[in-house]
């Protein structure tokens, strides 16, 4: 049965929401926000989560993982969607992980995940180089130079690109902007010559970055896997992430909505609750019925990756889709039916609605996500 | 092997055996066996079909045997159904009788009615219909008017009954009656079983804009019924009522997601109705409207997955409410779009010069507007999750709906 949790997963869901409501509620993004923190998240709070095996939740046990799956990974990144909290799991533990564990050698696999796992080592993927996500538009390039790679190039809305400790650059080594074939992802350490990092302050207080890679030198061996040939398993490292995005904006579209339920029954206009209102009533059982969908979408995506991982592509947009969909209609029903202290900063309903904005456009919005779809089912 | 899988080999193997190779295709209305005394089989096969399952009791898999049903465990009808499924038998016998009133004599009934009535269902003699709706009750059902006064060892019921499906082809009739007029709306109702061949009994079908009347409007005039026919107890009516409107919405989220008739799935339609340019759908929109629906329908269908996933492990379910807001409103998104695609080929109400499936669509169309409302409209559906799932205050001085 895919689409229910068993006793495993249902356990470690109450740990992760025990520990985020104590540790990483919402409270502590704005703390990092207001305080204009350097790493934008806490470093303690990473420790603690590496010391839960978080960092670790999808990887085989022959590499020092819980070796939980997809549907575990699943049940944290929707609790720490539910307290938007701040930390390299997504582009580390998910993203990150997944690229080694697809696309690296045995080699690599064995000298960077143990130190993943240990909570040692973030990672961030540069791979978008415009506005809008297209993975294959790769203008970056990595020459080989005798023993070495050369790069050249320019990415943006780089996920924790200004703290993850090594950059997995998709780069180009043949072929022209719009190929599949052709493209690299290299290592690239953050602190080598030539990178040029400038932090971006977004809309959702998290973290992001555009690099510019200026004759940035590597050694040649800094090729994950094959050269030319990431083409091959890019998308599935990206499909993984969009099931793990979309496992994290359903936590945070069950939170909103909860808080804006909560919110009908206590506030009092005309001397009774607003909840007792039908036309009220009835804008939040058509999100009760959007959630339902939701619900079934993710974790029937989520059992996907660790099962049926052929299928991955179709169920991945589908879920990436559906869920960019839903926060949207969330969060902007979550902010009029609160009314005038649904646009105060004070509420920390406007964290959700910025978020929510920012996740809908990592790795593919509806749109994108649509025409895939369509052209998965032939036309 | 368990016995599950031993009844699942056995049950495979007698279906393969027994159900014609004729039962086995999509069947149109026409083809549908309804039972009763006026029914009549469609074909030879189909009469040997509902013959042979009857024998086993397999028109009503779960009843208890006593009553002429099969006598399964629900994970026994499960594996059925799945069986069934598999070969795409066709349903032997299509019943208000089964879907509705059965389940609800099992719950409500004394023994006398169980006896008198469950056996009739099951062998398709008896066709039922349902006397629910009134002319001024509709989504406020508790205000129906039709009289039963209670005249010692019978009942005299006056009144008229709408949106009775097919009364002009039922053998008897389940209604909603007022027996108490002092009292409360809800607590004044009781659930009443009539023989449409009572004198006083009358029907009139109903035209409607699909250019079907499968709809009739029944009309009781002082008719007299017998005392032993009272369902569920004096002025108990509206419980069984809200018991037996649960199967109704069931089925009516099932019909949804099933796609009732041989619509034509919207994918194949795009094929046949409009231009491709390098493998996509030139028109934009269209383009953008099918994927968009393709991809509800995969939602909903993952989510009744997800709803009998939750049952069989014995947790609450709150899918349930949902689908049929969520599967009637599909049903309309998918009318309207295969309208779209056909263009003006999807707009014909005669032939010559359409298809007989372009012919289809454009009635289906016509009715599945009524998916949103029969049954309790889409807005009463919202009214149910707001309070049964939201736990949301009750609105003002609202009148209370199921």
């Amino acid at each position: 049965m895919a689409l229910v949790l068993n006793e495993e997963q249902r356990l470690l869901a109450e740990t992760a929401r025990d520990f985020l409501e104590q540790h990483a509620p919402v409270a502590a993004l704005r703390a990092l926000r207001d305080s204009r923190d350097a790493s934008g998240y806490s470093q303690t709070l990473w420790q603690q989560m590496a010391e839960l095996g978080w960092a670790s939740v999808i990887l085989p046990e022959s590499h020092g993982g819980l070796e939980f799956g997809f549907t575990g990974l699943g049940v944290l990144l929707q609790e720490t969607g539910r307290n938007l909290t701040a930390s390299p799991l997504f582009a580390t533990a998910v993203v990150g992980a997944s690229a080694i564990l697809l696309g690296g050698t045995e080699a690599q696999r064995e000298e960077y995940l143990p130190q993943l796992a240990a909570g040692e080592l973030t990672l961030a993927l540069a791979l978008e180089e415009s506005h809008h996500h297209r993975p294959y538009h790769i203008a970056t390039r990595a020459e080989r130079n005798g023993d070495s790679l050369c790069l050249n190039g320019e990415k943006c809305f780089v996920l924790d690109g200004h703290s993850a400790d090594l950059l997995l650059v998709v780069a180009r080594t043949t072929g022209e902007p719009g190929d599949r074939e052709g493209l690299s992802v290299v290592l690239v350490p953050r602190d080598s010559v030539g990178v040029d990092c400038q932090r971006t302050l977004m809309v959702d207080s998290r973290n992001a970055a555009n690099i510019r890679f200026d004759n940035v030198t590597v050694p040649a061996t800094a090729i994950l896997g094959e050269p030319g040939a990431a083409g091959e398993w890019l998308d599935t490292v990206l499909d993984r992430g969009r099931v793990a995005l979309a496992a994290e904006m359903l936590g945070s579209a069950e939170e909103v909505f909860a808080r804006t339920v909560a919110w009908l029954k206590e506030r009092v206009q005309f001397g009774v609750p607003i909840g007792s209102f039908q036309a009220l009533q009835h804008r939040a059982s058509r999100l009760q019925a959007e959630l339902e969908l939701a619900r079934s979408v993710v974790l029937q995506a989520l059992a996907t990756v660790d099962d049926n991982p052929q299928q991955l592509a179709l169920i991945a947009s589908l879920a990436k889709a559906q869920l960019n969909e839903l926060v949207k209609l969330a969060t902007n029903e979550a902010v009029q039916l609160h009314g005038g202290i649904g646009v105060t900063d004070e509420l920390e309903i406007g964290f959700f609605l910025k978020r929510a904005r920012v996740t809908m456009q990592i790795f593919g919005d509806t749109g994108f996500h649509r025409d895939r779809y369509a052209s998965l089912c032939g036309y | 092997m368990d016995d599950l899988d031993q009844f699942r080999g056995d049950t495979r193997q007698w279906l393969e055996a027994n159900c014609p190779p004729s039962q086995r295709l999509p069947s149109t209305p026409e083809e549908q066996y309804w039972g009763g005394r006026r029914g009549e089989f469609a074909s030879a096969d189909s009469r040997l079909w509902f013959e042979r399952m009857r024998d086993r009791g397999w028109t009503a898999p779960e009843w208890p045997t006593a009553y002429g049903g099969g006598g399964l465990t629900p994970q026994q009808g499960q594996v059925l159904k799945e069986e069934m499924k598999r070969i795409r038998a066709r349903s032997p016998l299509y019943s208000l009788g089964l879907w509705m009133l059965g389940p609800a004599l099992l719950e409500y009934g004394t023994e006398e009615q169980k006896q008198k009535h469950l056996r009739a269902i099951v062998n398709g003699e008896v066709r039922w219909c349902q006397g629910y709706s009134e002319p001024g009750a509709g989504s406020d059902l508790a205000s129906l008017q039709t009289r039963a006064d209670d005249k010692g060892d019978h009942f005299l019921v006056s009144g008229s009954k709408i949106w009775t499906t097919a009364a002009d082809k039922s053998d008897w009739i389940f209604c909603l009656v007022r027996t108490d007029t002092t009292v409360k709306k809800q607590e004044g109702i009781s659930f009443l079983l009539i023989d449409m061949a009572s004198p006083g009994v009358s029907t009139t079908p109903i035209a409607l804009i699909s250019g079907e009347s499968e709809f009739c409007q029944t009309f009781f005039d002082n008719v007299e019924v017998p005392g032993e026919n009272l369902v569920g107890g004096l002025n108990k009516g509206w419980s069984v009522a809200k018991a037996l409107l649960v199967h109704e919405r069931k089925l009516m989220a099932e019909m949804g997601s099933e796609s009732p008739r041989q619509e034509v799935p919207p994918v194949h339609a795009a094929r046949d109705y409009l231009e491709f340019v390098d493998g996509r759908i030139a028109n934009s929109q269209l383009r953008s409207d099918l994927v968009s629906f393709e991809m509800r329908m995969h939602a909903i269908a993952l989510t009744h997955m997800r709803g009998f996933e939750e049952r069989a492990n014995g947790q609450q379910s709150t899918v349930g409410l949902c689908m049929k807001y969520l599967g009637t409103e599909a049903v309309k998104d998918k009318s309207e779009l295969l309208l779209a695609i056909m263009g003006s080929r999807g707009l014909g109400w005669e032939a010559p010069g359409f298809t007989p499936e372009e012919l289809d669509t454009t009635r289906l169309w016509a009715g599945s507007k009524a998916m949103t409302i029969a049954g309790g409209t889409t807005e009463v559906q919202l009214n149910v999750i707001a309070r049964n799932i939201l736990q949301l205050p009750q609105p003002p001085k609202a009148a209370t709906e199921s």
